[in-house]
């Protein structure tokens, strides 16, 4: 079993969906979620908010630095994200496929390191 | 016989390894987990060979004789490796369906005689998988298949070696490190993954025949054709392997007409027909009777088909281009795109006269493309509008890259 990091690139300069949009989006996540959750394949996934509320720390001449976010300002930005285990790649992308389905978000896989 | 070696037995024997190594390589992939492994091993083979054959003579089956001494030398690896756990356990793997077995070396014993062309076909999709980067899947695809050096990939594709070794090596440890799966796609996924490797093996195909004469390149378009006869041997039912094969055949069968002594391009229309070779020709032809009967048809099939249309015409005025025209309306059907519409404004230029080719032309979004120029030229000459024709072809010449069709392109730019 390999784990990997499903990120949804979310586009934070396009018109974001409402109201009814909005309530059917979050309803096939949580059915997705529901899913994988059931194939035990979850093993964590989280919402972000919108990159403007991050803040970035980092280390200067030794002394560690707080500065307002996020660290690049790009029109994409991660939204969220789910750590999932898979088989192997293809089912690691049969998974992002219904996961970019319900998200309606382009979503990156990456695996992670093995121990 | 004792004494040095003639040079050709150090050839012979590399020639019997390229020819062998894809299959060898193929199996070790997955009885080793590892494609670096896989590849050691049929190297270490290779140099016991060097050794042994000049003085045995090369056994009735040397591919038999590759798998089985690069199996026992990669055993003998495991067993070491598996002796330091530890490593074993951090070596980047392609895991197989069985897993990581207790007792590793018994383990790759038992799976050692397993069917050997399933692992032909998996190594062709895992090259294939689109996961990788085009280009990635074509260097892995011409090292690991068609068993090409490293320096040979570069050569071909006009990249330098360094560039050619870390795409592959990158390849690898994308393939490792994201759990590619070694294994046949299933009948669901097959059409797509199928038209993956289809696409693959027809750019190298294509990169081969759209080269000049360059006799220090492998020659890329026999490669290809090799690769398609082996998916069609080991995927017998999948009708647009053929299709490919028999296009590739077909095209490859005009390439002694298609350079004059001099290495410029003769168009078809002006080819010496008699140079076509005709047991290509017939191969390809038969091939594309035996996908028409079975009547499911595909993009690559029809593109077979029109190449065998233009095969059966003696003299150029005798192509059945009535018949060529309603291929391509099938291929757009199947592939609605300009370039397509393009090839099919030919078809209609000679079935309904130049000027209705060119409205059909001059329409496409195509300013960036130099064989749109080059069709627009031909057909302003032939309605008689030469100095258009002229401008046209000087800008198709700024377009292309390929040396051979700059010259020619300028010429006819010049109006000789």
């Amino acid at each position: 079993m390999t784990q990997y990091l499903l990120t949804v690139h979310h586009n934070y300069d396009q018109e974001q969906p409402a109201g009814r949009e909005v309530t059917e989006l979050f309803d096939a996540v949580d059915r997705f979620n529901k899913d994988i959750i059931a194939a035990g394949q979850l093993v964590f996934a989280g919402g972000l908010e919108a990159p403007h509320t991050a803040t970035v720390v980092a280390m200067r001449d030794g002394a560690v630095v707080t500065t307002d976010g996020p660290f690049a300002e790009t029109r994409e930005a991660v939204g969220g994200f789910w750590v999932i285990e898979a088989a192997d790649l293809d089912q690691a992308l049969e998974i992002a496929g219904r996961a970019t389905a319900a998200c309606q978000a382009p979503v990156e896989v990456r695996p992670f390191e093995s121990e | 016989m004792s004494g040095p070696q003639p040079a050709s037995a150090a050839d012979e024997i590399a020639a019997v390894f390229r020819r062998e190594r894809g299959k060898a390589v193929a199996t070790l992939i997955r009885v080793l987990g590892n494609i670096d492994a896989a590849e050691e091993a049929v190297q270490d083979a290779f140099v016991r060979a060097l050794e042994k054959w000049p003085i045995e003579g090369i056994p009735p089956s040397p591919a038999g004789w590759i798998v089985t001494t690069a199996k026992n030398r990669a055993i003998d690896v495991v067993r070491r490796e598996s002796s330091r756990e530890d490593r074993y356990k951090g070596a980047a793997l392609i895991h197989g369906s069985a897993g990581v077995e207790r007792d590793i070396a018994s383990g790759v014993a038992a799976r050692l005689d397993e069917a050997v062309e399933d692992d032909q076909l998996r190594l062709i999709f895992t090259c294939c998988h689109p996961a990788l980067a085009m280009e990635a899947q074509v260097a892995l695809t011409l090292r690991l298949i068609g068993g090409l050096e490293t320096r040979d990939i570069a050569r071909a594709f006009l990249t330098p070696e360094p560039t050619m070794a870390q795409r592959l090596v990158r390849a690898k440890r994308k393939i490792a490190a994201a759990n590619i799966p070694y294994r046949v796609p299933t009948s669901e996924e097959l059409p797509q993954r199928l038209s993956a490797a289809l696409a693959v093996i027809y750019l190298i195909f294509n990169e081969g025949y759209s080269a000049t004469m360059d006799p220090t390149r492998p020659d890329l378009a026999r490669e290809a054709t090799r690769l398609g006869r082996e998916l069609v041997h080991l995927l017998p039912e999948a009708l647009e392997a053929r299709g490919l094969l028999a296009l590739m055949l077909l095209t490859e069968a005009r390439r002694p007409a298609r350079f004059a002594p001099d290495g410029a391009i003769v168009l078809l229309a002006d080819q010496d027909r008699s140079l076509w070779d005709p047991a290509l020709l017939r191969e390809g032809r038969e091939l594309v009777i035996g996908c028409l009967t079975r009547r499911e048809g595909g993009p690559y099939q029809v593109q077979a088909a029109i190449a065998a249309v233009h095969g059966s015409a003696a003299r150029f005025e005798d192509t059945d281009w009535a018949q060529i025209l309603a291929l391509y309306d099938q291929l757009f059907a199947f592939q609605p795109t300009a370039v397509v519409e393009l090839n099919r404004a030919v078809a209609l230029a000679e079935v309904r006269g130049p000027g209705a080719g060119l409205a059909l032309v001059e329409g496409l979004p195509l300013d960036r493309y130099h064989l749109w120029h080059a069709t627009r030229a031909n057909l302003l000459d032939r309605l008689g509008r030469g100095s258009e024709a002229r401008a046209a072809y000087a800008a198709a010449a700024e377009l292309t890259s390929n040396p051979a069709e700059r010259e020619f392109l300028l010429r006819m730019a010049s109006g000789a």
